[in-house]
């Protein structure tokens, strides 16, 4: 079939065909119905913001890893498998499971029994007006840039891959995630993340498939990954007792310690973009499962992420390079290949699934920062602070005007980036900078009742100036990193391990020093917020197998082994 | 309400439908230069056909008639 889209560029990675167009086009027809179908279900605030917290725990589970299952993170993941080999996985296994697993069986019995409607929702509820805002401010603000950031990666993605127009790219796709978020509210985002789960996997897994066949299977892949590079790409753990021992250049301390304890748990037990999938679930058991359930599927994400990157060392012929190097040489870009892989394998039809695939985790990615950002926005910043007393009406209209200006703000930012590039890594420095204080507040708030307001506020502010210091130490000074990761062979993931194990353990020590010297909360208004002031309803006399803890154990014991086969 | 996975059954449907035509017009219209590492193995054909029946089996299987 003649290449349909090649006319809109002159070197490009892929050329779609004519039924590659259709699929595309069929994808984006589907969002904007189901956006248009929903649209007369999101009446009242519940509804809008919640989901009118009916979502089943298969529904809500998988609306929760498709949130975080963005193109960016499944090209970058891959390109990082080509440079960092196995270690990668890291991201996916430790620095993941046992996260979704506290979330499900020790946080969310609070998150779900305070009946809050976001995580800066709760710190109100425990620590008070103060630490509420600071939390909601900063994630408002830094969803919007994120999420600007992330349109323009994507669109410069679909420029190099496809050809296409950078704004032909930002507009279409901010427009439609505008459209179906604003119609049909967080119902709208939730249906549409899980058919983007579905089209991902769909459009995504013939490259493995393939790619292993033309390999040879699993172990030639391994030999011929050692005879071309060096066997410390296709080992998890035996190359982490050094920072000098593997290609990342970090140990296992900040793997186990900085990765698995601190910045997974902040991401995935209270980054709101995330957490609000499960808010949205129709009882507790449900809460519960819903992570369970994404963190079963999460230990699957390196089949299609992973895996093409470590095929790519083996059967690719040119040697992938860092972005610098490649724009010098005019070769290709780790980064890269994702793309590669797809155009190897994937003929007429199923491109476009692959294309697809690309865009629609972009768009879900989207859809959860703007729906997170609306409610956050409506229910933290403008109810309490700009209009307290309006009508559940009048906060569901905000929330739909906001969800479109928050659009905008994005494609002002996405501009904003393209003119300045260097704002990208900034920003995306930034959002690391609240993820591993704000865990340490929320754990402290749930577990230790002595934990006092002032304890909670100064402990937050505390931890993340910790962490924007150390990053700007690093900024000034590079070889500051050797202070901040604990050796000279240190590289850059090592940093922000390390930084985010600092902050997480300033803002708890911080916390819990100014909680002792303040006057604590009284018992019983930490009721339904607290370990130990709280009655979780139990699950009552259901056969084991529908108890979330059988599920969590048969998660771990696969974890484990996954862990120590490809040890 | 319609199930979410009528929707999901849907999108299989079609996608699987314009696969796997576009794996039958490579089987009968073979290009003299396939593009593709493993053209051989007809991917878009089998792999088409999967979608198509599982996208199939969950519109049956979620119709409104029978999900209400």
């Amino acid at each position: 079939m003649k290449p349909f889209l090649a006319v809109f560029a002159t070197t490009t990675l892929v050329h779609l065909s004519a039924v590659d167009v259709a699929i595309v086009a069929f994808y984006f027809a589907l969002v904007l119905a189901i956006g248009w179908y929903l649209k007369g279900r999101a009446h009242t605030g519940e509804d809008f913001f919640m989901a009118g917290r009916e979502m089943t725990a298969w529904v809500a589970g998988l609306s929760f890893l498709s949130a975080n299952l963005g193109a960016l993170e499944l090209m970058g993941w891959a390109g990082s498998a080509y440079q960092y080999g196995i270690l990668a996985t890291h991201w996916y296994w430790i620095g993941a499971i046992p996260a979704m697993l506290f979330l499900a069986l020790v946080m969310m019995p609070f998150y779900y029994i305070s009946k809050t409607h976001s995580v800066p929702g709760y710190l109100r509820l425990r620590f008070g007006e103060d630490s509420r805002v600071l939390s909601a401010v900063c994630f408002a603000f830094m969803t919007l840039l994120m999420s600007g950031v992330n349109m323009f990666a994507m669109a410069k993605v679909m420029q190099i891959v496809l050809g296409w127009n950078l704004n032909f790219s930002i507009w279409v796709s901010s427009l439609t995630v505008a459209i179906y978020v604003a119609l049909g509210g967080l119902r709208s985002a939730i249906f549409n993340e899980v058919l983007q789960f579905f089209l991902i996997w769909a459009g995504a897994l013939m490259i493995p498939v393939l790619g292993l066949y033309e390999a040879g299977g699993w172990g030639h892949l391994k030999v011929q990954i050692t005879e071309r590079f060096s066997a410390q790409y296709i080992h998890l753990w035996a190359g982490l007792g050094h920072f000098s021992a593997n290609p990342m250049g970090i140990n296992w301390v900040g793997i186990v310690f900085g990765l698995g304890a601190v910045i997974s748990m902040g991401y995935w037990t209270t980054d709101f973009l995330v957490v609000q999938r499960i808010l949205a679930a129709k009882d507790l058991r449900s809460a519960e499962m819903a992570p369970i359930i994404g963190a079963a599927f999460k230990m699957l994400v390196p089949i299609i992420v992973i895996l093409p990157g470590l095929l790519g060392l083996a059967v690719l012929p040119e040697r992938l390079t860092g972005e610098a190097q490649a724009v010098v040489t005019g070769g290709h870009s780790y980064n890269d290949v994702l793309p590669l892989m797809l155009a190897r394998y994937c003929g007429p039809g199923l491109l476009g699934l692959g294309v697809t695939a690309l865009i629609a985790g972009f768009m879900s990615g989207m859809a959860g920062n703007v729906s997170a950002f609306t409610t956050v926005w409506t229910y933290d910043i403008y109810r309490p602070l700009i209009n307290k007393g309006a009508s559940d009406s009048h906060y569901v209209s905000m929330g739909r005007w906001t969800t479109v200006i928050g659009v905008l703000i994005s494609v002002g930012t996405a501009y904003l980036v393209m003119q300045f590039a260097s704002i990208m890594d900034y920003v995306q420095a930034l959002f690391s900078f609240f993820i591993a204080p704000l865990f340490g507040t929320v754990l402290l708030g749930m577990l230790w009742k002595r934990a006092s307001k002032a304890g909670g506020f100064w402990g937050l502010l505390s931890g993340t100036l910790c962490s924007v210091s150390m990053w700007t130490w690093v900024k000034v000074d590079p070889t500051a990193l050797r202070y901040v990761a604990l050796s000279p062979d240190a590289k850059g993931l090592a940093q922000d391990m390390y930084q985010a194990l600092w902050s997480f353990l300033v803002c708890v020590i911080v916390t819990i020093v100014v909680s002792v010297l303040t006057k604590p909360r009284a018992d019983s208004e930490l009721s339904g917020l607290v370990y130990g002031l709280t009655e979780v309803p139990a699950v009552g006399e259901v056969a084991f197998y529908h108890k979330p803890l059988f599920w969590a154990g048969l998660v771990t014991v696969v974890f484990f082994a996954l862990n120590i086969i490809f040890w | 309400m319609i199930s979410i996975w009528l929707f999901i059954g849907f999108a299989l449907l079609v996608n699987g439908a314009l696969i796997l035509a576009a794996g039958i017009y490579q089987v009968v219209n073979p290009p003299a230069n396939p593009q593709v590492v493993l053209f051989n193995l007809h991917a878009n054909l089998w792999w088409g056909a999967v979608l198509f029946v599982l996208g199939l089996f969950y519109c049956i299987h979620f119709r409104p008639s029978r999900t209400k």
